[in-house]
């Protein structure tokens, strides 16, 4: 940013005032933007126009204070102290006013060159609250604008009152520095002029969704409902597209095969473009992406709502009990969504032990490119194909909750040994529910996520497709190399219920959970068997042809859900641990978990017969 | 009246007013910057399954707090405050 001559725009607010929605409708960078405290981890900027001249605006961390408690508010005090921005927008929550003016006044005493934002008018006005702007910004001594950014109202002026403020010959001075308390006072006296509640209490809809959300009666169950119903339509929308998609590739295969055969291509040409690097790629396609693509949005309406933070306010009893921090709830949620993402957003997490704790186990969540997998795995071979969404999305969400389970386990065991220590103090806020902006939430998550998966096919399944068709057609000696190093494993594999070539297809999946499926059927189709695998029917008569049986599913399906982390999400560590030490143990606790559970499971089996 | 009571003496619907906050200095600051501030009355507002952390409702804002935090929170009757 050094190079950058234009004026310089710091963005601050408190957690969850929809900061970055304004951030991403004035810069029109994409950003992912959520609705719980602290998402936006690290400062994001973008660039705007406005009347000829390029402003930078940086998106600082939501903080509620200046204070220097946690890195966050660090970052963001300095930035502001030093002088780092030319002008500061301040972004409140109209719903929650009074709350919002606390660190309005805390900046007022760093800079005079503050405009104030209101935004989410919309969202008050439903609820029976109305601003006074005018009267605002008289107690307030600065610009006050009013926004609804997520409809894009609101911006142009505020764009506007921050150029004015930019250029002020002669702007207000800083406040003199007062205490916490006169800043609350300041805050509510400010709050009293100008807010006017038309109704009685504006948070009673909330209370009653709360009761829904969390009480003792209804909170598991309902938790467990929503965990449910989001897999089973993830499962049954994914459904269609993938048969689709299925058939569209089969059909394109045969026409790249005549094409190549037209050609008078050589057969080791044909072989590595359409059975390595085309295979690899329509399966990550066609089976893998409908159901992320799915998934992704309704799990981002769920967040948009505000529910998450009820997740954690509803499990951090366990957690307190691991002696670890109720926000991990909110990492794992993450993390079903992307590990690496899940890793990041443990920032949100203020001690550093308990930080690390979620770091660690952050992989114990099934991401995104492990899950559909595990969805193609249970209907093979538990719940069969039509029919039996259901018991897949049920069998899926046991999944989920086993995962859980062993994150509790592993939390509690690291707060016992290495990561010793007692709770410490946090608050989780509980933000206003929002009624999700449902049409632009599931277009641009489908799209992103659409984009995301396509862009991974493309740079990981093909190249990792045309390497294991080398591997699987290079002979040393009698074998392939495939089916050399799958030789290799097959003994531990075998002792884990499973076999080499899983064991190595989990292994070379390191760079992208999506390929590891691809990967086996690449190993089996190497030693001859050649099968129709466009249908899951298909890919299971390969399966069960090279010795799969309901045990091999089971044990493929725990070693996925608990073995080392993504190449991806194994950098992330190093990043945010900054230390080899603990992503080695990142990588060696989740594995030693997954193969100890494989283990157990594949010895009992045999020991009672039934594999 | 003579004993001090704290937040974990709200059931959901009770209404008490902030009379001290007894916390280390960090937690102590970010209770107050949340509206935990002598004077402010807090409502609770729900209780999680297990019955801790509860949630209460200060400053038009729902903060969830464990029980060995809402312990550092000294509470006065709502009545008191009204008075003066």
């Amino acid at each position: 940013m050094a190079e950058r001559t234009g004026p310089v725009v710091a963005l601050a607010g408190n957690p969850n005032v929809g900061k970055s929605t304004v951030f991403n409708a004035i810069t029109g960078l994409r950003q992912h933007t959520g609705n719980w405290p602290g998402k936006t981890v690290a400062a994001a900027w973008g660039t705007y126009l406005h009347e000829g001249t390029e402003y930078t605006l940086v998106d600082l961390p939501g903080t509620y204070s200046l204070s220097a408690r946690s890195p966050e508010e660090e970052q963001t005090r300095r930035f502001l102290r030093e002088g780092g921005a030319d002008a500061v927008a301040v972004v409140c929550d109209a719903t929650c006013l009074e709350r919002s003016l606390g660190l309005v006044f805390q900046v007022l005493e760093l800079t005079g060159r503050v405009v104030v934002c209101v935004n989410l008018l919309d969202e008050a006005a439903r609820k029976g609250v109305e601003v006074d702007l005018e009267k605002l910004s008289a107690a307030l001594g600065v610009p006050v604008v009013g926004a609804s950014a997520g409809r894009g109202r609101g911006l142009e002026e505020l764009k506007e009152a921050v150029a004015r403020a930019v250029e002020d010959a002669a702007p207000p001075p800083p406040r003199p520095a007062v205490g916490v308390e006169a800043q609350i006072a300041a805050g509510e006296a400010a709050a009293a002029l100008a807010v006017k509640h038309r109704r009685g209490d504006p948070g009673r809809g909330d209370r009653r969704l709360d009761r829904l959300f969390t009480s003792r009666a209804t909170g598991i169950p309902v938790m467990l409902v929503l965990l449910l119903g989001v897999f089973w339509l993830t499962i049954v929308g994914a459904n269609y597209p993938s048969q689709w998609l299925s058939a569209l590739f089969a059909a394109v295969e045969e026409g790249l095969r005549t094409l190549l055969a037209a050609l008078n291509a050589p057969g080791w040409l044909t072989g590595a473009l359409v059975d390595g690097v085309y295979r690899v790629l329509s399966w990550v396609v066609s089976v893998m992406l409908p159901p992320m693509a799915i998934f992704f949005p309704l799990f981002t309406l769920l967040e948009d709502f505000g529910y998450l933070p009820r997740v954690a306010f509803v499990m951090d009893h366990a957690f307190q009990r691991c002696r670890a921090c109720g926000k991990q709830a909110l990492t794992m949620c993450m993390g079903l969504g992307c590990n690496a993402a899940g890793v990041t957003g443990c920032r949100i997490i203020d001690s550093p032990r308990e930080r690390l704790i979620a770091i660690l186990t952050n992989c114990l969540m099934p991401c995104n490119g492990r899950f559909p997998a595990m969805i193609a795995i249970i209907t093979m071979f538990f719940a069969g194909q039509g029919g039996g969404s259901l018991a897949a999305a049920a069998a899926l969400t046991g999944v989920i909750l086993l995962g859980t389970a062993l994150t509790f386990l592993l939390s509690r065991l690291l707060s016992a040994t290495v990561l010793r220590g007692m709770p410490a103090s946090f608050t989780l806020e509980l933000p206003p529910y929002r009624r999700p902006q449902v049409g632009k939430v599931v277009v641009r998550s489908l799209l992103d996520r659409t984009l995301f998966v396509l862009g991974r096919a493309v740079a990981v399944a093909a190249p990792a497709g045309l390497l294991l068709w080398l591997c699987a057609n290079v002979t040393v000696g009698e074998a392939t190399l495939l089916a050399r190093m799958a030789g290799a494993l097959d003994p531990l594999g075998r002792l884990l219920g499973m076999d080499g070539a899983i064991l190595l297809a989990f292994l070379l999946g390191w760079p992208a959970n999506e390929i590891v499926l691809p990967i086996v059927m690449m190993i089996y189709l190497s030693s001859g068997t050649l099968a129709e695998w466009e249908s899951l029917e298909g890919l299971k008569t390969l399966l069960t042809d090279n010795g799969w049986t309901g045990l091999t599913a089971v044990c493929t399906l725990l070693f996925s859900l608990s073995h080392w982390p993504c190449s991806t999400t194994c950098l992330t560590i190093r990043k945010e641990t900054g230390s080899w030490k603990w992503t080695a143990l990142a990588v060696l606790l989740p594995t030693a978990l997954g193969a100890l559970l494989c283990l157990v499971t594949a010895t009992a089996a045999r020991l009672l017969g039934v594999a | 009246m003579e004993t001090t009571r704290d937040l974990r003496a709200l059931r959901p619907g009770d209404r008490a007013a902030v009379a001290a906050v007894h916390h280390e200095k960090a937690m102590a600051r970010r209770l107050m910057q949340l509206g935990f501030v002598p004077g402010t009355l807090v409502t609770c507002v729900g209780v999680s399954p297990a019955g801790d952390p509860a949630a209460y409702l200060v400053r038009g804002a729902v903060i969830a707090l464990r029980g060995c935090d809402a312990a550092r929170v000294e509470i006065v009757p709502a009545a008191e405050v009204c008075h003066g």
